[in-house]
C-alpha cells in the first residue's frame, strides 16, 4: 500500500471527526435555544419547532458535506485512479 | 464494498444503462400515479374514509405552504406536494428488503435538485415577468448581483447533497452494521431512518418552496421592509 491511500484513508477519517465536533456543538445550541424559547412560550411551539427542524437540516449539512468529501477520498479519489 | 456514488447497470436498453435506481423510480412514480388516481375517482361532498385521509395530507401541505411562506398555496401545491410524497416514498421505500431507496443516489437527487432549479425560473418567471424575475437577482441591491446569481446555483447543489447524503449514510451504516453484527442488530437504526426519510423530504419541499416564494415576492414588489428607519440607514450605509 502506497502512502497517498495510506494519507487518504486517514484524511478520510479525519475529515468525518473533526467535520462532526461542529454541527454536534451547533446542533445542541440550537435545540437548547429551542427548549428554552418553548419553555417561555409553550403556545409558539409548532412554529418554533418546525423552525428547528430546518435549521437543524441546515447545520447538519455542514456534517454531510464533510462524509462527502470522506467518501469522494475513499473511493473515488482522483490522485488514485 | 461497493462505492456508494457508483451505481451498476442492472441491464441495458440500447446504450442507456438501467441501474436499480431507475427501475425504483419508475415504481414509485407508477405506484403514486396510480393510488393519486384511485383515490381520487369519487370524491364526494360526503367524503369517505379514504377521503378524509387524503383531504388531511393535502390539507396539511396547504397549511405549511402557508405557514412557511405566507402565500397562497393553490400555484404550489402540485409541485411541492408531488415532491414532498416521492421523496418520502423513495425515502421509506429501504424498509422494502432489498430495496435501496433512489434517493441514496446522486442522480436522483441531482435530477430533483434540478427540478426544483428550473421550477425557481418557471414560477419566478410566471409569478412576476421575465423582468420581476431578472430584478428578483437584483435584491436587497444591485452590487448583489453576481453573488444572488452564484447563490442560486450553489443552493440548489447544497439541497441534492443534502438529501443525498443523509438517505445514502443511512442505507450505508445499515449495510455496515447489518454485515458486522447480525441480523436484527439494525432496526433500531432504520426506525431512526425512517425519521430522517420524513425531515429530509420535508426540508427538501419546504427549501424549494422557499426559494420559490422569495423569487417571487423579491421580483414582485422587492423585500418587505417593515421598519423606515433601517431602510434609511441602509441607504446611508
Amino acid at each position: 500500500m502506497d502512502y497517498l491511500s495510506i494519507a487518504s484513508i486517514v484524511c478520510a477519517a479525519f475529515a468525518v471527526s473533526f467535520g462532526a465536533i461542529g454541527p454536534a456543538l451547533a446542533e445542541g445550541r440550537a435545540v437548547a435555544a429551542a427548549m428554552d424559547a418553548i419553555a417561555r412560550q409553550p403556545e409558539a411551539a409548532n412554529t418554533i419547532s418546525r423552525t428547528l427542524f430546518v435549521g437543524l437540516a441546515m447545520i447538519e449539512t455542514t456534517a454531510i458535506y464533510c462524509l462527502v468529501i470522506s467518501l469522494l477520498l475513499l473511493f473515488a479519489n482522483p490522485l488514485l485512479a | 464494498m461497493n462505492s456508494p456514488l457508483e451505481s451498476a447497470a442492472l441491464f441495458y436498453i440500447g446504450p442507456v444503462a438501467i441501474t436499480q435506481a431507475i427501475v425504483m423510480t419508475w415504481v414509485i412514480m407508477a405506484v403514486l400515479v396510480i393510488g393519486a388516481y384511485l383515490l381520487t375517482r369519487r370524491l364526494s361532498l360526503h367524503p369517505s374514509k379514504r377521503q378524509v385521509a387524503l383531504e388531511l395530507l393535502v390539507d396539511t401541505l396547504d397549511t405549511q405552504i402557508r405557514e412557511t411562506t405566507g402565500a397562497a398555496p393553490a400555484p404550489y401545491r402540485g409541485f411541492i406536494g408531488t415532491l414532498f410524497v416521492f421523496i418520502l416514498v423513495a425515502n421509506w421505500s429501504s424498509l422494502i428488503p432489498g430495496v435501496e431507496p433512489p434517493t441514496a443516489k446522486l442522480e436522483t437527487d441531482a435530477a430533483l435538485a434540478a427540478l426544483v432549479f428550473f421550477s425557481v425560473i418557471w414560477f419566478g418567471v410566471r409569478g412576476a415577468g421575465v423582468g420581476g424575475y431578472l430584478r428578483s437577482f437584483a435584491m436587497p441591491n444591485p452590487v448583489m448581483i453576481p453573488l444572488n446569481m452564484l447563490e442560486s446555483v450553489t443552493r440548489v447543489f447544497s439541497m441534492f447533497v443534502r438529501l443525498f447524503g443523509n438517505v445514502m449514510s443511512g442505507v450505508f451504516v445499515i449495510g455496515i452494521v447489518a454485515s458486522l453484527a447480525g441480523l436484527l442488530v439494525p432496526i433500531p437504526l432504520m426506525a431512526l431512518d425512517l425519521l430522517t426519510g420524513l425531515v429530509q423530504a420535508y426540508i427538501f419541499a419546504v427549501l424549494a418552496m422557499v426559494f420559490i416564494a422569495a423569487t417571487v415576492e423579491e421580483g414582485a414588489h422587492g423585500p418587505a421592509d417593515p421598519d423606515p428607519e433601517t431602510s434609511l440607514q441602509k441607504k446611508d450605509s
